[in-house]
């Protein structure tokens, strides 16, 4: 019998979705993502109920879920991040049993190791053949590596793959083998192009950006870290991405080669890649098209899987072999603890991503944001939500001041000669609340919204209701 | 001796970390702040336009305020701006 | 001797602009009260930077303030508004004359008196943009005590002199050269004019290194984006500071053993060889106090 179906409601009848089934999704298509609400719409239209959601992540494409929890077809969520009107509303109380937050590492554990059981994994790909190989390489939606969708097929019950790109068996690049697939479901379009990957990362050019960059590089040029096979992660945005831009600069100065990048991976990565000032790309996530060439073109950039990239039960994960990241925050407190999940007014607005991964596994763990934003300055005595502990976070690099942890008195004595502002936490802390003044504190209910939890299982916070 | 608000003035902006005032004779005394940090600053937003209203003797104004997280420093000097504003008689 | 390599403009009007200036490595920030604000904003800019030089720290950047010319309603003013401790400098535009620049500093003692400010405290910044303004750079210069840098404005200043202002700047040639000189004659900073296009790193380069050679020694920048540039240009190289530093030891073990003569690489040094090898040392931050 054909794996080919072009029916939504005939797929989910063959895979069988009954009450309290856990459904997966990838988000690789980012905002441009249409896959997982047209399953959810037809899944919701056969009268099933209390299916526990359990995508990589969620994006502003999925605000409207919140009609489905509202009416009990979704009765749990995992995730990595929640955004706009659904994180706002579960932020309100609307569930009655809390989302559990994990990282990209924590989720690939739990579900090698059991603990989340995926009846029916829904992965959209951007090339299929009938046998059911796959990749989201080539046609008109790619989007890069299927990274995070790669443990799913594996430990599934049931796979179908969506594409609106069926070609003729065999594909000649797989990401995905046929063996893994129950299904091939044929859709007109997977999702919206234009907000899947288009063109390339342009660097920010807001100066407040560039100037907390500049800093985050002159810190990891000053760390000892800047050294020869060295190897590099960053966020994809704002600050921290500009921060590749100036190690690059250092990289050329210095003629130093690094052996690889890690990640979300950029076209600027991609570009460093190609200069060879790395060895290797390990690409868990594609954040544009010419991303996605790239590892159709080359060899030396790899697709990974969320598990070799992250996960910390298996038998080595590669955030243990970094040398170098650089992440964002929301907030920061002064034991260096950082939320990356709730904004200021303690919704639901962010995601754990990789963050907890790769500040473990990382030597030098660096976290750029402004010290302050809106008046809210960054720096509290405790973040509203523990994402990433303290401990695994070496340096906090602001536009007005660089606070190194006290575990690391070697590396502040280095930056401190290589003439940086560094300060305590405390003294930062003070000196943007002298500007900015001090802010009320925010108050919660007592009900618990999120669990998030840590990458090796354990609950390592809880989000409250807002009030 | 107090001075008189006569006519309606604003000052400011709505970029962002300006604010937006609008002063309008009143009776009485009223502040009406909108702001996304009201629940950090808006207790501070309000104390600082009362501070200023009392120290130059205005009496008789409404003060409409679009925060768009202003610090203290830019809070007084619309204010200030647009109350000396709202002393002038009209067109000048 | 303060470092002015770079001098960021900032429109008086923009709070987020004024509370980051000091922030992006600038030597010196200049809060504009004067061409950036438009005529109806005039008075809201002027209490917005009033306010800024009370409650702001900008820690150690040279704070100076340009406030509309002195003949005109809103110029004195600006003045009494921003005559703060926190102010090091004000900006005169339109400087043309020495009588200008001594009537500001009359003003600005009576100023300090009156504020209980030290007297002399608050420095003048000439803007030569007129043709008379050019003409008259040497007495404009050494018209006060108070005068300690002097600065030109290239887009008014063609527009007086009814030329084009071009990218290889032939028109400027002169009035560049003419107010270097004046400066050098009195002994003070001369800052060259804003390079205007904010994405061509490349040609700020090029004109920041061509207005050294004349003898600026800093430049004025109009985004944040242009400091790193400018201040790069405007910094001795490495070389230019190990010959530096070779000089200076070599002068310093020549006073402590009580001779007049410096040789460096078995070659005689002037004093005022010295003295330029001690500006170097001072602008890259180099120690050289034994």
């Amino acid at each position: 019998m054909s794996k080919v179906i072009r029916d939504v409601r005939r797929v989910l009848e063959l895979v069988g979705i009954e009450d309290g089934a856990t459904i997966s999704f990838h988000h690789h298509l980012r905002d441009g993502d249409s896959c997982l609400l047209m399953i959810m719409d037809a899944i919701a239209e056969m009268g099933v109920k209390e299916l526990v959601l359990a995508p990589s992540s969620l994006t502003n494409a999925h605000e409207r879920l919140v009609d489905y929890i509202r009416d009990g077809t979704i009765s749990k969520i995992y995730t990595s991040g929640l955004r706009g009107r659904l994180g706002r509303a579960i932020s309100e109380g609307i569930m009655d049993t809390p989302v559990v937050i994990r990282s990209h590492g924590g989720r690939a554990r739990a579900i090698e190791s059991g603990d989340v059981n995926i009846d029916v994994a829904f992965v959209a790909v951007s090339e299929a053949d009938e046998e059911g190989n796959a990749n989201g390489l080539r046609g008109r939606n790619a989007f890069g590596s299927l990274g995070y969708a790669l443990v799913d097929v594996r430990y599934a019950k049931k796979v179908v793959l969506i594409t609106d790109n069926l070609k003729p068996f065999p594909l000649d690049t797989i990401s995905i083998p046929q063996y893994l697939v129950d299904y091939v479901l044929v859709v007109d379009s997977i999702g919206d192009n234009s907000k899947i990957a288009t063109g390339t990362t342009r660097l920010t050019r807001n100066p407040l950006d560039l100037r907390i960059a500049h800093y985050s590089a002159e810190v990891i040029a000053n760390s000892g870290y800047l050294a020869p096979n060295f190897s590099f992660q960053t966020g994809a945005s704002g600050a921290a991405l500009a921060t590749a831009m100036f190690v690059r600069d250092r990289m050329l100065e210095k003629g130093i080669k690094g052996n690889f990048v890690l990640g979300g991976i950029t076209s600027y990565m991609v570009q460093m890649l190609e200069e060879g000032l790395f060895s290797v790309a390990f690409d868990v996530q594609s954040f544009d098209a010419a991303v996605t060439s790239s590892i159709l073109k080359n060899h030396n950039h790899i697709e990974i899987d969320a598990s070799f990239y992250a996960n910390p039960r298996n038998k080595g994960c590669l955030v243990n072999r970094l040398d170098v990241v650089v992440l964002g925050a929301m907030e920061i407190d002064t034991d260096f603890n950082v939320n990356v999940l709730t904004g200021f007014n303690g919704v639901l607005q962010g995601a754990s991503g990789g963050h907890e991964d790769t500040a473990f596994g990382s030597k030098l763990t660096v976290v750029v944001a402004p010290s302050f934003r809106m008046r809210i300055p960054t720096v509290k005595d405790r973040v509203s939500t523990v994402v990433t502990p303290g401990r695994d976070v070496d340096v906090f690099v602001t536009e007005r001041g660089i606070a190194v942890n006290p575990r690391r008195e070697e590396l502040f004595d280095r930056l401190l000669k290589a003439g940086l502002p560094v300060m305590d936490m405390h003294s930062l802390k003070k000196k943007v609340e002298s500007i900015t003044g001090v802010p009320s504190p925010v108050t919660f209910g007592d009900k618990t919204v999120a669990i998030v939890e840590y990458r090796d299982g354990s609950v390592i916070d809880e989000v409250k209701q807002v009030a | 001796m107090p001075l008189q608000v006569k006519r309606i003035a604003e000052a400011g902006s709505l970029e962002s970390g300006d604010l937006l005032v609008v002063v309008a004779p009143s009776e009485g005394v009223s502040i009406e702040v909108t702001s996304s940090v009201e629940r950090q600053f808006g207790d501070r937003i309000r104390q600082i336009v009362s501070e200023v209203i009392q120290s130059m003797s205005v009496s008789g104004v409404s003060v409409k305020i679009q925060d768009r997280g202003a610090l203290d420093y830019v809070i007084m000097a619309r204010l200030i701006t647009a109350l000396r504003r709202s002393f002038e008689d009209e067109a000048a | 001797m303060r470092l002015r390599r770079s001098m960021l403009y900032v429109p008086g009007n923009s709070p987020s602009m004024i509370q980051n200036a000091h922030i992006y490595g600038a030597d010196s920030i200049l809060l504009d009260l004067e061409d950036s604000v438009p005529l109806e904003e005039k008075d809201a800019a002027r209490e917005l930077v009033r306010m800024a030089l009370s409650y702001l720290n900008f820690e150690d950047v040279e704070v100076t303030v340009r406030i509309n010319p002195l003949d005109t309603a809103f110029g004195v003013d600006d003045l009494h508004a921003v005559a703060l401790p926190m102010l090091d400098a004000v900006r005169l535009p339109k400087a043309s004359c020495p009588e200008d620049v001594k009537r500001l500093s009359d003003l600005l003692t009576e100023i300090e008196e009156e504020n209980g400010l030290e007297r002399g405290r608050i420095h003048i910044h000439p803007m030569i943009e007129t043709a008379v303004g050019v003409e008259n750079a040497f007495l404009i210069a050494r018209a006060s005590e108070r005068v300690d840098a002097i600065t030109i404005g290239g887009q008014d200043l063609t527009a007086d002199m009814g030329v084009v202002k071009t990218e290889e700047g032939v028109e400027l040639l002169y009035p560049r050269m003419r107010v270097v000189m004046a400066a050098k004659a009195a002994g003070i900073d001369a800052l060259d004019t804003v390079y205007a296009d904010v994405n061509d790193a490349e040609g700020l380069k090029k004109e920041a290194l061509m207005v050294k050679r004349l003898g600026f020694t800093g430049k004025a920048a109009i985004h944040p984006n242009q400091i790193g540039v400018i201040n790069g240009v405007f910094s001795p190289s490495e070389e230019e500071v190990e010959e530096a530093l070779r000089i200076v030891k070599a002068s310093l073990l020549a006073s402590k053993e009580g001779k007049g003569v410096v040789v460096v690489d078995g070659k005689m040094v002037d004093l005022p060889v010295v003295k330029r090898a001690k500006r170097i040392l001072m602008l890259a931050g180099v120690d050289f106090d034994v």
